[in-house]
């Protein structure tokens, strides 16, 4: 079983979330996702300063096998990409939910974080998805 | 359910990520795909590929059947346990699949052809056999699906797998040449068939043995330090060696000059009749249009197959098979490209023009970068 970390909040598509202590959120992949993505070897994020829309795409993480899109969570305003992620897209492997973030955002309305699936609904999700 | 080789249990109880390949389950990887790969380029990896098809011919004018049906030309091999790499042409001179031959005696050729083929290319050889017979002597086709078949390969893997033979038989083993194979002794047991042949760009040996000793013999590898590999490392691994794979970068629509195997089709002795030959030399009087390129992405991203290749002033071209290197830290292609030899390109990677070097392939081979 993949770890799904209690405090954060999730979506259908595997990326999960991180309310910051200023408002502004963390997002990422699960590990679930970099689990099935295999050894990631290139990871795009996209620019600060970009308005992103519910569902749209942001960014692209590719691992040796093939390339995923990643989709915006909620609409929001991309404060930041992970520079770190350009030199070491391993990191999403390592530690998906610590150094392996992929971008900070301003939500457009905080409620919409807390309407994404919890940690029990995201789990429950991956067992009828069959992991 | 796709079909499974002798070592299916053995790949989920060792915790394989397993896939469809061909209609075959295998295993994709077992750990990471990268560690595998370097395992494979600094000591030795093992991958299952009991998938492929091993079809021992026999029969008295196997040799003159195999010189008409296949684009190079067995009147090449003379020594017993030489191998061959060749591929088998429709009349228009699209190539139905890739193989390797092996000259056993005069009366007996193995060949081990792809998975996903083996269907048409037993369907193939048989109706061609019949034609070719035309009631002279037989030749007989046999499938040996009583064999499994494990790659052993890396700078360790001779030495690896003839701790697992007798003194005399590791002898045997270790004298096999480049491309050669040959049945080893093993006492009271049946012997295993091993060839010093790959897919890696690295020594290395194909071992062709009981499908029951399979397990345990991979078991025993593992023992040794073998680490298990999947098919991931096993497409990096061959890509970084500028070998092609069958479906990707080459098929029935293409032929062989725009697809990097010019060097296999024996176009002399102008007097060998093989099919396909008239198609290709109506080809080659009208001039080849298209040839196969080795890209190096120059950008960051990755190439993958059916991107877009742009040669400037020339045309188009597409990437047949692309991939990141972990040898090389960036990422590698082949692809196939208008005639003509342009030092760069660009390639439309997910709507972004970006830069890519041409080379020849391979881009790796013993270990070592063969880049500039």
């Amino acid at each position: 079983m993949s770890n799904v970390p209690a405090d954060l909040r999730y979506t259908k598509s595997h990326e999960w979330l991180r309310t910051l202590p200023d408002g502004n959120v963390e997002v990422g992949i699960t590990d679930h996702a970099q689990e099935a993505l295999g050894d990631l070897v290139f990871v795009e994020v996209p620019e600060a300063g970009r308005t992103l829309k519910a569902g749209e795409s942001c960014a692209v993480v590719e691992s040796v096998k093939a390339a995923s899109d990643v989709y915006a969570p909620i609409a929001c305003t991309v404060i930041g990409g992970n520079p770190q992620l350009a030199s070491e897209p391993e990191a999403i492997n390592k530690d998906p939910y610590g150094s392996g973030w992929l971008m900070r955002i301003r939500p457009g309305s905080p409620a919409e974080v807390a309407a994404l699936l919890s940690a029990a609904e995201y789990t429950s999700f991956l067992a009828a998805e069959g992991e | 359910m796709g079909r499974k080789t002798p070592l299916f249990a053995l790949h989920q109880e060792l915790g394989a990520r397993v896939v469809d390949f061909g209609g075959w389950d295998m295993p994709v990887q077992y750990s990471s795909q990268i560690a595998e790969h370097h395992a494979v380029r600094g000591d030795s990896g093992v991958f299952d590929v009991s998938h492929m098809c091993v079809l021992d011919l026999t029969g008295a004018r196997v040799r003159p059947f195999l010189r008409r049906l296949l684009a190079n030309d067995v009147g090449k091999l003379t020594l017993p346990g030489k191998a061959l790499y060749s591929c088998m042409l429709n009349e228009a001179g699209g190539v139905i699949d890739d193989l390797i031959v092996y000259y056993l005696s005069e009366s007996f050729f193995r060949i081990v052809v792809n998975a996903g083929t083996r269907d048409k290319d037993m369907q193939w050889l048989r109706s061609q056999a019949r034609e070719f017979e035309r009631g002279a002597s037989a030749i007989d086709v046999r499938e040996r699906s009583d064999l499994a078949m494990l790659a052993v390969q890396g700078p360790q893997a001779r030495t690896k797998v003839a701790q697992l033979l007798s003194h005399t038989g590791a002898g045997a083993a270790l004298a096999l040449e480049t491309f050669c194979g040959s049945d080893i002794d093993r006492g009271a047991q049946a012997p295993w068939f091993i060839a010093r042949t790959g897919y890696t760009g690295e020594d290395g040996f194909e071992v062709m043995l009981p499908s029951g000793e399979a397990q345990e013999v991979w078991r025993s590898l593992n023992r040794l330090g073998v680490l298990s590999c999947g098919l991931g490392a096993r497409d990096t691994l061959r890509l970084e060696a500028g070998m092609n794979l069958y479906g990707n970068d080459m098929d029935e629509t293409t032929h062989p000059f725009e697809s990097g195997l010019t060097w296999t089709v024996a176009m002399q002795p102008g007097e060998r009749d093989f099919i396909g030959r008239a198609a290709l030399e109506r080809i080659r009087a009208a001039g080849v249009g298209a040839r196969q390129a080795g890209l190096v992405l120059e950008d960051r991203g990755i190439l993958r197959s059916h991107q877009k290749v742009l040669v400037a002033g020339v045309g188009e071209g597409q990437i047949t098979s692309g991939t990141y290197s972990p040898t090389l830290e960036r990422s590698i292609a082949l692809a196939r490209v208008p005639a003509g030899s342009p030092a760069r390109v660009q390639v439309d990677v997910r709507g972004k023009l970006l830069d890519a070097r041409v080379v020849k392939p391979p881009f790796v081979r013993f270990g070592k970068s063969l880049l500039n």
